[in-house]
């Protein structure tokens, strides 16, 4: 095949995912507001309208985006005005950067040619994952240095040692699911999960690795600097954490970086725990439910049942997020601190401990 | 002995099962999505007033703004007897009194402006007004506008309402 094909298909990758991050990104913040807004017995964003329509105030990210674009590009007096011009750019890139590595589905054969459902399959997913999102601190902490304000700073300290105390128990609650499919490539392991534990039930992250999924969620949750750890922008203390300087589409990179933190976490989440692409007992031809019944299922069916499964998983965890934050009161600084290191990282000890044990006794009793 | 000590009953100590906040995190989850789903099912339940185009019913009592009360054929009830600007605790009532033409009344007002920037809302102008001429009972909360003058409201427009 020509090389013009395979530019086609890498540019369409390209479009496609960002197509599909920055409008979940979009619909997220309005979720947020409305979400909250019915949690609470209010009506919430209802204002904003195209010919007479609101439709449930779905407008207001575009008139937001429109705000954020008109606004006066602020820079306070006394800033860095090197590294608070960068910081947004520090905290956007990673984030958009990380969600290369995650399978949306299986490879595709089209014209002959395998085409895999990723922007890029590297061998060494997780870590580059891992590796990427660490980045995202580097664009709080500058933010929040170069500012020359009191409440960014503090904020930006508390952020980077939130963010490295549960990067620890977050890369070690993932190390049992890369022990049980043994592979650190991302669509290896969605691979994996298609198969049956016991003949009941999908081999999926979570029937695994229960611990293993709480720690990761809780991890996540502190790492996208979420309720109940979003201590970085307690703006009951801090005003609003890192970016309290910063305004206009400087602040509006901050809260994409955010969401996309979140987006790019939920379909991780997705993948490592709830089978990724994999459709509950949906063969490559067909259900295959235990008991011996099976419906076949044509091949493209499939692969839309399995894209579906995928980007309804991310959407579920994307809700699951913005359900918890109007839920849970914040935690307490020295109680995020203490969680992490005295809960979670022993836990996440003993769960790649038993996982080891349990593995072992597996391969010498020939299961 | 000490005096004055009060024990305080201190927060209960948390079950195992609590401690572990999991359950407790999931029942909280429980909550707040019944909020969710019965507000998305019965919508009109939501208790929110859109305030702009729908306006809370005052009660009868509510001192909100003022308004001039006529005579019969129309002329202001109003005799210019700086009754209320003398009580006004918030000196917001300006009066110019003219002569009238009506022998039988011996002064109405050529100005009365009523400074709603100024005004307490105490109503003690409606308590001072010897001839029932100025009253609260319009219901409005004095409404926002970007200018001070046009706070200002003047005998015209205390008359129309």
């Amino acid at each position: 095949m020509s090389p013009l094909f395979d530019i086609t298909v890498t540019v369409a990758r390209l479009a496609v995912f960002f197509a599909f991050v920055f409008g979940l990104v979009v619909i997220m913040t309005w979720v947020e507001r409305k979400g909250a807004a019915y949690i609470q017995d209010r009506r919430g964003p209802n204002r904003a309208r195209i010919l007479g329509l609101t439709l449930g105030g779905v407008f207001h990210p575009l008139a937001d985006a429109l705000k954020f674009l008109f606004k006066e590009d602020f820079i306070p007096d006394g800033a860095h005005r090197l590294f608070y011009q960068l910081a947004p750019m520090f905290a956007l890139a990673p984030a958009i950067l990380t969600m290369a590595v995650v399978p949306f589905g299986p490879p595709v054969t089209i014209a002959g040619k395998q085409v895999a459902l990723h922007i890029a399959d590297l061998n060494v997913g997780i870590l580059y994952l891992f590796a990427i999102s660490g980045m995202g601190v580097y664009g709080i902490v500058l933010a929040g240095w170069s500012s020359n304000s009191k409440y960014p700073l503090l904020g930006a300290l508390r952020s980077s040692a939130q963010m490295i105390s549960y990067e620890v128990s977050m890369g070690l609650s993932v190390v049992g699911v890369l022990m049980v499919f043994q592979s650190v490539q991302l669509s290896e392991i969605a691979r994996g999960q298609g198969e049956l534990l016991f003949g009941i039930l999908p081999k999926w992250g979570i029937f695994v690795q229960p611990l293993g999924f709480i720690l990761f969620i809780t991890a996540l949750y502190a790492e996208a600097n979420r309720t109940p750890f979003d201590l970085p922008e307690g703006e009951s203390e801090l005003v609003a954490g890192y970016h309290t300087e910063y305004a206009s589409f400087k602040f509006s990179m901050f809260m994409m970086a955010e969401y996309i933190h979140m987006v790019v976490g939920a379909a991780v989440l997705a993948t490592l725990f709830f089978g990724g692409w994999q459709f509950p007992y949906l063969g490559n031809s067909g259900f295959a439910f235990p008991g011996g019944i099976s419906v076949a299922v044509p091949a493209w069916a499939v692969l839309l049942l399995r894209i579906g499964s995928f980007v309804g998983k991310t959407i579920f965890f994307c809700w699951l997020y913005v359900w918890v934050r109007w839920t849970i009161p914040r935690f307490r600084y020295d109680q995020v601190m203490r969680l992490g290191w005295k809960v979670m990282l022993p836990l996440a000890l003993l769960n790649i401990f038993v996982t080891g044990l349990v593995l072992l006794l597996i391969d010498r009793g020939g299961f | 002995m000490t005096i004055g000590v009060i024990k305080v009953a201190r927060p209960r100590k948390m079950s195992f099962g609590e401690s572990l906040y999991l359950l407790e995190i999931v029942k909280g989850l429980g909550v707040t999505i019944g909020h969710f789903l019965h507000n998305i099912a019965h919508n009109k339940d939501i208790p929110t007033i859109e305030y702009p185009e729908v306006r809370r019913t005052m009660p009868p009592r509510f001192r909100g703004c003022h308004r001039l009360m006529k005579r019969p054929e129309g002329s202001p009830r109003c005799v210019a007897c700086f009754m209320c600007a003398t009580a006004c605790p918030a000196d917001c009532i300006t009066i110019v009194a003219g002569e009238s033409t009506d022998p039988t009344i011996e002064k109405y007002p050529v100005r009365f402006d009523i400074d709603m920037l100024r005004c307490v809302f105490c109503g003690q102008c409606v308590e001072a007004c010897p001839c029932d001429a100025i009253r609260m009972d319009t219901g409005w909360y004095t409404p926002p506008d970007d200018t001070r003058e046009k706070l200002i409201f003047t005998i015209d427009r205390l008359l129309e309402k």
